[in-house]
């Protein structure tokens, strides 16, 4: 008790003294600040000291590995490159294979010499998202936008036309995979998603049977099951001498499994609205169309923004499972960058790097969701 | 009206699926020279067999075995599209027709060539279980293991095959069971287990991974057999012929001396009968097939005989530095039997 009071009135006095400006009061605080949180008694000032040398130890090991002794470059030979200095003993972190593998975990097995045109694809994808960050474009114009875009992407990946040699699917890989099967998989989601969710509050019972089934099935099987649905029961089901490609299989699967988690977020959101809304837009006469699309799903969707992103950033990170059916997204390709003889057991470094990228993307997400959010609300603030 | 379209739709899908032509067997071989390229499934990653390189080009026994084929058939070796496949998607990809022939590490068994629909080919690797230990440790049999501390790999048939081994011979043994090679590897490492039993492909890849690779060394013994040996589809004869005969001649071009580098000149001058047929000097070999006469020179003018193939990517030389053993030819004690090409 005496302790929470020490450490309000320490506070406080920080405060004052942070107002008041001076480097010296400030520096006082500080002090009152730590005697009262860290130092109140021995057994705290141990726990405390403890911690400290314990940080220390780990924070200067792991520097230690990661820069100081780490190799960041290895000679290549004829024979392919020579790492035997990232396996001396006092090697720390082994970068050389970031260095060495990054296009092939950028962009998988597609053919070297033409790196150029998934990486132009992600640079398109790039463009894409920050067009949908800017407001002014909504609507109209953001759809023709992301037409043109996907249009733009599908064109440079699989080629086959103006002089671009064509490029099998199998072949694509590494980051570039993740972005398509992402992005396309969210963008064609949402409004199955809005269709089910609908359909789930319909009046129409067939309607709503059907899509409580749909969600209830999808969201009861895992996503690697219905990946191996789509890539090993599926064809056997199709007829002779018909294939469907093997990414467009994922695509479908990770689709419909983002749909049926998207559908129960919209739901939510739906009923949250209050149903005088429904009420008066009934009363003005709108269709039911019309009703949903000016009325209903602008605040609903408004409701829903954090759970939605937080679904979006779920279904980014499970694109990693095509794996299982031998595809190489980003997480497959930095594993793979890891399998030639010269790099065995250097995965976690490839892995690191890879974790990397998935962090700026998902938090790229997170922080556009709370400014939307915070766009949005500014009007309602409550 | 609602109701109406979702009716129509149904129709349409199912009218769709139903109404798709019965499956027909064979013409496996048309639908490939027809395309003009092969469609290979391999390994997503199996060091020595499958693995691309750092430009994203496959690499490996199995990679080269597929380049081979396609040469064999188009004269080109670049003309094969690889698809890689992970153990539970592999054998649907062949019975579906998403690939045309799977060169993928795949034991050959009883029940996977009577009742998968499809027929397994001449094996082209015999691996087996084996023990890994350290240089330094002076054992160089299995039974000398008696009292050791061995690492396996959780839910493999490795376990079972070291419990029965230890058993038949009265001996003793404590297992150490982890998930991944990685984990046994650093067990190893660190001294916690006095030996890694596992397939032999496997261990000299987890051998490779070791800061001094030389400081470890795998028995020479087998204890299980795991024959890997190519795939296709059952019901289509023509192509089985095909990518049978295509491994046969890759053994026997080993035999008969016949190099990348000399093929052309042994062609061009040979008067050995079984030479000039197998070269294409006289047709008859090609003409069976209904392929190029010159289909087992391009083969081996691309990636080599059997045994260059098997040096280059897993022998004593390669990183690999795995011993012929039971892959060497039957002239020097190993099973590598060519059926003769007459």
């Amino acid at each position: 008790m005496a302790r929470a009071s020490e450490g309000t009135a320490a506070l406080a006095a920080e405060r004052r003294f942070a107002t008041e400006g001076t480097a010296k009061k400030r520096f006082g605080a500080a002090l009152a600040w730590l005697r009262a949180n860290l130092f109140y008694s021995w057994l705290s000032t141990a726990i405390t000291l403890a911690l400290c040398y314990l940080g220390a130890r780990v924070g200067l090991a792991l520097v230690d590995w990661a820069f100081a002794s780490a190799v960041w470059q290895v000679p290549s030979g004829a024979e392919g490159a020579d790492t035997s200095a990232c396996r001396a003993p006092e090697a720390g972190a082994c970068w050389a294979i970031v260095a060495e593998k990054y296009r092939f975990i950028l962009f998988g097995t597609y053919p070297y010499e033409e790196h150029w045109r998934p990486a132009l694809c992600v640079l398109v994808f790039a463009a894409l998202y920050a067009a949908t960050t800017w407001r002014r474009l909504w609507g109209k114009t953001l759809a023709v936008i992301w037409v043109v875009g996907a249009t733009a992407v599908g064109l440079l990946m699989w080629g086959g036309i103006g002089g671009l040699s064509l490029v099998p699917t199998e072949r694509w890989g590494g980051l570039v995979i993740t972005l398509i099967l992402a992005t396309f998989g969210l963008v064609s989601a949402f409004p199955l998603a809005v269709l089910i969710a609908l359909g789930r509050r319909s009046s129409l019972p067939a309607i709503r049977v059907l899509c409580v089934v749909y969600v209830e099935f999808i969201r009861g099987v895992p996503l690697i099951s219905l990946l191996f649905m789509a890539s090993v029961v599926l064809p056997l089901f199709l007829p002779d001498g018909m294939t469907l490609d093997k990414l467009l299989r994922a695509q479908i699967a990770i689709t419909l499994f983002a749909a049926a988690y998207l559908a129960e977020v919209v739901r939510g959101g739906l009923q949250a609205v209050p149903k005088g809304q429904y009420e008066a837009a009934d009363a003005l006469g709108l269709s039911y169309w019309n009703k949903i699309r000016l009325i209903v799903l602008p605040q609903a969707l408004r409701i829903v923004i954090a759970p939605l992103v937080n679904t979006f950033i779920a279904i980014v990170k499970d694109t990693s499972l095509v794996l299982v059916i031998g595809i190489f997204d980003l997480l497959g390709a930095g594993k793979m960058s890891a399998m030639e003889p010269a790099w065995q057991g250097f995965a976690i470094e490839a892995f690191l790097f890879c974790g990397l990228i998935y962090f700026v993307i998902c938090f790229t997400m997170s922080r556009f969701s709370q400014r939307l959010e915070a766009d949005l609300g500014a009007s309602e603030s409550r | 009206m609602f109701r109406r379209t979702i009716s129509a739709v149904a129709t349409a899908v199912f009218t769709l699926l139903w109404a798709a032509p019965p499956a027909k067997a064979g013409a496996t071989m048309d639908a490939v020279l027809a395309r003009g390229e092969l469609v290979c499934g391999i390994n997503t990653g199996f060091i020595g067999f499958s693995y691309p390189n750092e430009r994203g080009e496959w690499k490996g026994l199995d990679v080269d075995l597929c380049r081979g084929l396609a040469a064999a058939l188009f004269g080109d070796p670049q003309k094969v599209r690889f698809v890689p496949l992970t153990p539970s998607t592999r054998f649907t990809a062949v019975t579906s027709g998403e690939v045309d022939v799977l060169f993928r590490n795949s034991t050959e068994t009883m029940l996977r060539d009577v009742t998968l629909g499809l027929r397994a080919i001449t094996p082209y690797f015999y691996d087996g279980h084996s023990f890994m230990v350290a240089a330094s440790s002076g054992i160089n049999k299995a039974v000398e293991l008696d009292g050791a501390t061995i690492c396996l790999l959780q839910g493999t048939t490795n376990e079972q095959i070291t419990a029965d081994f230890f058993r038949r011979n009265n001996l003793s043994f404590t297992p150490v069971v982890f998930e991944r090679s990685e984990q046994a590897r650093d067990a190893l490492k660190a001294g916690r287990c006095d030996s890694f039993g596992s397939d032999v492909g496997n261990l000299a890849a987890v051998r490779l991974s070791m800061e001094d690779p030389s400081a470890w060394k795998i028995l020479d013994e087998r204890l299980s057999k795991e024959p890997y040996g190519p795939f296709v589809r059952r019901g289509d004869d023509e192509w089985y012929d095909v990518v049978r005969w295509y491994v046969n001649a890759l053994f026997q071009a080993e035999e008969s001396g016949i190099t990348a580098a000399n093929v052309e000149q042994i062609a061009a001058s040979t008067n050995d009968a079984d030479l000039r047929r197998l070269l294409g000097v006289t047709p008859e070999l090609g003409k069976a097939l209904k392929l190029d006469p010159k289909w087992v020179v391009n083969a081996i003018k691309a990636v080599g005989n059997y045994g260059e193939m098997f040096e280059r990517n897993l022998g004593r030389n390669s990183p690999l530095g795995l011993p012929r053993g039971l892959n060497e030819q039957w002239t020097k004690g190993g099973l590598i039997y060519a059926l003769p090409m007459r």
